[in-house]
């Protein structure tokens, strides 16, 4: 159809809003409670527009265009209603801009510079309201809650309803529920427009593990952060800079930097042997991955009778971290007790995941500091690090050499692509050529694979909420699962705001990095293979270092 | 079809304070093309003003089944729900409805909840919070379908216009410093004044009073009645004695709780007059900026609607 925005012609499809059109075509209209994940709230009224011979204003996130339709999307009337709901957004929203997951890159903030309002026409009503914590993962001052919805929408969407509506003197205030646990994910954190989420220890921390001048400091780098970080500096959305990294941390004045994505691979080899066996003793099928702790959490306190459904492998920071403090501490004569790892993950469940006893290795954390993609991006902007101009190096010896199955952990599918490669060639001694998955709902795809002369069914699903329709009914043998939407790439510690598009580019560069790879079989990883004839030589040690327990929650 | 034709010639509008027409409604409803529709009889009366619907369902309950039945006549594949206020769903005699396809229905949730996405929302089990209009009820309503919604007064109307009995009257209910409180069935014709009059009802001393509900009814000075009733069928009286500034309070309070605080200027906007009012220092022009987006941008008729009451006490009163 064809209809005019501020006096321009253009064609729209009928299932268009007057937003979705104004995006098309490059013209700006504020937009805080809309997020394309989730569903139109059309709640925080800043959208609004004009219609040609239409009394009022209409809010563009929820009004489908009509043929013909003539809209205008900035006028006197337009741009005074605007202004003066931003006030009042203004005025619940405790401003802390120096301490805020958006680094400055506020769409709040943004609007009042252009609508030129005073943000402190009225008193901010949330003051002194309070801040809670989740776990070692996130914090929540909803004192900085403009009451949007977004975090309970996504909350419920994760099949969580962790967040949730409370009255309180007359007026509804966000709330975390007493009767449920949080999983962690941190994905209200990544949908709040007004950095009301933060990770614990976002800011006041993330410059801690520098600090101790005896510590030999090792710092490990997760596979999606490479695609995403570079958002933080300006660059093009799915940039990848893991030599630019590596560079920053190094000026950071760290020892070491090595790559996350070796402890993927061995993730691979290991969960590839666990899966077989299992497919031969059809015990705990179907096999579910383990590697994302929200994911697990998620089984640990609302599915324990599925616990032993979970692979026993550790998470590749995990397994690397160990290897770190152990194998790698050998070789350099260094006592384990003097080395400091530091993890750079997308993810907050990750920094819940570290403080898991059971991981420890003679008494000791496989990991001791988790910063996400934003706090290391927040670090390298304190030391006035720019990713952007700096000049690439090259990762270190021996931990930093990945296969590009490693890679690909960073998004969803990634980790049953790593090992069904593996599995396949162990099973058949051949390579597998693709896998053809099928959408068979939302984020989820499924596929069979022959390996031999069996059939398996897996199938790779992201979102909570997602996965938990696939356990109501599961003929797999195998599943992936990543509580992320997405997966990693659209974790809770990645840069703000991430929509689909965006996550596509980020996990497209992933997938791009494997296919250039000479390497792309966990096992092929030389540094891999030496480990498992040097170190990783008996059962015994295997287990301490690759695997661990899970148990209900409560 | 004849009735919706009836309808039309009679002019109904319908009687919930919206005064839409009622017979493009339903031929709104009844033309959508769906397996399943639904009529709903609005019987959730949240205005603290008006009882008209409980009187109704009290004295000619038959008229108002009579008129759901009509609609269930007209509009295939529907059947129908009685959403009631807590007390009148008690009293309602459920025998009336034996062997007719219609479900009675306990509103929950206060004044917001009578708003027709509300309603709908309730019904499914949902929180009563207004959805976004369009698509309209007619079209997607209840679960989706196309759904019929009236008060309880518009279902009584089409049954009398059915029975050709239909003498465009409408129930008044006439309340506050008043000697005949009560509900009175008169003209739509007839002004504010003589409805007082005649019912007994003109104050002889100083007043003021509140036309179309206590909620979103506007204030009018005894110059002002010679209009007639817009919106809700309901007239508060107050007499010289009432303190404007704590009826204001009280009307700020209300709309403090009945809103939805889902959308900023009405969750915000309302708040914010209260703490003017709470410290009594009015900020003309933050008012007047209140008062402009609550009307232009609120996300439903409760907001827009705070400001007639709001302003037209404040502008002749304080
Ligand atoms: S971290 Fe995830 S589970 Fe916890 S409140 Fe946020 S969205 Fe819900
Ligand atoms: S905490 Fe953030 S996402 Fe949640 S309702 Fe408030 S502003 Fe919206
Ligand atoms: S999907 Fe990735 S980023 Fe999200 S919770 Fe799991 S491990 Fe963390
Ligand atoms: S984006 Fe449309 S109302 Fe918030």
């Amino acid at each position: 159809m064809k209809i005019t925005i501020n006096k321009k012609k253009v064609t729209a499809a009928p299932e268009e809003t007057i937003l979705d059109v104004a995006k098309k075509e490059g013209i700006e209209i504020p937009a805080l409670c809309f997020h394309s994940d989730l569903k139109i709230k059309a709640s925080c009224r800043l959208c609004l527009v004009e219609i040609k011979g239409r009394p009022g204003l209409y809010t563009a996130c929820s009004t489908k265009v009509e043929p013909g339709m003539e809209i205008v999307t900035e006028s006197v009337k337009i741009n005074k209603a605007r202004r003066i709901n931003l006030e009042l957004i203004f005025a619940q929203h405790q401003e802390e801009c120096n301490d805020c997951v958006m680094n400055f890159n506020c769409e709040l903030l943004g609007l009042a510079r252009k609508y030129k309002i005073n943000i402190n026409r009225f008193d901010d009503r949330k003051k002194g309201l309070p801040v809670y914590e989740f776990g070692p993962s996130l914090i929540f001052d909803s004192s900085k809650c403009i009451d949007c919805g977004n975090c309970i929408d996504v909350c419920q969407q994760q099949g969580i309803g962790y967040l949730e509506k409370k009255e309180k003197g007359n007026l509804y205030r966000v709330v975390p529920a007493k009767n449920k646990e949080c999983i962690y994910c941190g994905q209200c954190l990544v949908h709040c427009p007004a950095g009301a989420f933060e990770a614990v220890g976002e800011f006041e921390d993330i410059a801690k593990p520098l600090e101790d001048k005896n510590k030999v400091v090792v710092f490990q780098i997760a596979p999606s952060i490479r695609s995403s970080i570079g958002e933080e500096f300006g660059l093009p959305h799915g940039s990848v800079v893991t030599e630019k990294i590596v560079a920053g941390i190094k000026e950071l004045g760290v020892d070491k930097v090595f790559d996350v994505c070796v402890g993927a691979d061995i993730t691979t080899i290991e969960e590839s042997l666990e899966l077989i066996e299992r497919l031969e003793s059809k015990k705990n099928l179907p096999m579910f991955t383990s590697c994302c702790p929200a994911w697990v959490r998620f089984i640990e306190s609302y599915h324990p009778e599925l616990v032993p459904n979970l692979t026993t492998v550790r998470s590749p920071q995990i397994i690397l971290g160990g290897l770190i403090k152990t194998y790698w501490a050998q070789q350099e004569k260094i006592d384990p007790e003097r080395i400091t790892v530091v993890s750079i993950m997308p993810c907050v469940a990750k920094k819940y995941e570290i403080t898991r006893e059971e991981l420890n290795i003679n008494g000791l954390r496989p990991v001791d500091y988790v910063l996400t993609t934003r706090e290391l991006a927040k670090l390298f902007k304190r030391k006035n690090i720019d990713l952007k101009n700096i000049k690439p190096q090259k990762i270190d010896n021996p931990l930093g050499l990945p296969t590009g199955a490693g890679v690909i952990y960073g998004a969803s599918g990634g980790v049953m692509e790593s090992a069904l490669r593996t599995t396949y060639k162990k099973l058949t001694g051949k390579k597998l050529l693709k896998v053809e998955f099928k959408q068979i709902a939302e984020r989820t795809k499924a596929a069979e694979v022959k390996i031999g002369n069996q059939l398996i069914k897996v199938a790779t699903v992201s979102g909570i909420g997602n996965a938990k329709k696939i356990l109501e009914n599961n003929p797999y043998d195998y599943v992936e699962v990543m509580a992320c939407p997405g997966g990693c790439i659209g974790g809770g510690g990645q840069p703000m705001l991430a929509d689909e598009e965006i996550r596509k580019k980020r996990a497209a560069s992933l997938f791009k990095i494997d296919s250039r790879k000479k390497i792309r079989f966990a096992d092929e990883n030389p540094i891999v293979k030496k480990l498992y004839q040097k170190f990783l030589k008996d059962k015994k040690i295997v287990h301490s270092i690759c695997h661990t327990k899970f148990y209900e929650q409560n | 079809m004849k009735i919706i034709s009836e309808i039309k010639r009679h002019n109904l509008l319908g009687r919930s304070g919206a005064a839409f027409p009622t017979a493009l409604k339903w031929e709104l409803v009844s033309k959508a093309k769906a397996k399943e529709k639904y009529i709903i009889c609005n019987g959730s009366e949240g205005d603290p003003g008006a009882f008209k619907d409980g009187f109704i369902l009290e004295n000619y309950p038959q008229e108002v089944i009579a008129g759901i039945k009509i609609a269930l006549e007209a509009i295939d594949n529907s059947s129908a729900y009685l959403y009631l206020r807590k007390d009148y769903y008690k009293k309602f005699d459920k025998k009336l409805i034996k062997g007719l396809d219609i479900k009675l229905f306990k509103k929950t949730g206060g004044y917001l909840a009578g708003e027709e996405t509300s309603v709908c929302a309730a019904i499914e089990g949902e929180r009563p919070e207004p959805r976004i209009k369009p698509p309209f009820p007619s079209e997607s309503g209840l679960w989706g379908c196309p759904t019929l919604i009236n008060n309880v007064e518009t279902f009584y109307c089409v049954a009398k216009i059915a029975q050709g009995k239909y003498e465009k009257k409408r129930f008044y209910s006439i309340s506050g410093a008043v000697k005949n409180q009560g509900v009175y069935e008169l003209p739509l014709s007839w002004s504010i004044e003589r409805i007082l009059a005649e019912t007994g009802n003109l104050p002889k001393g100083k007043f003021f009073l509140q036309a179309g509900g206590k909620a979103l009814g506007e204030v009018l000075l005894p110059s002002e009645l010679k209009r007639q009733v817009k919106g809700l069928g309901a007239i508060v009286v107050y007499d010289s004695k009432t303190d404007a500034m704590a009826l204001l309070r009280k009307m700020v309070e209300f709309f403090l709780v009945a809103n939805c605080d889902k959308c900023t200027p009405c969750r915000e906007g309302i708040y914010r007059i209260g703490q003017m009012v709470k410290k009594g220092e009015i900020d003309k022009k933050a008012l007047a900026d209140i008062f402009f987006v609550l009307e232009n941008t609120s996300f439903c008729a409760l907001g827009s609607g705070s400001v007639l009451p709001l302003k037209s006490l404040i502008n002749k009163l304080l």
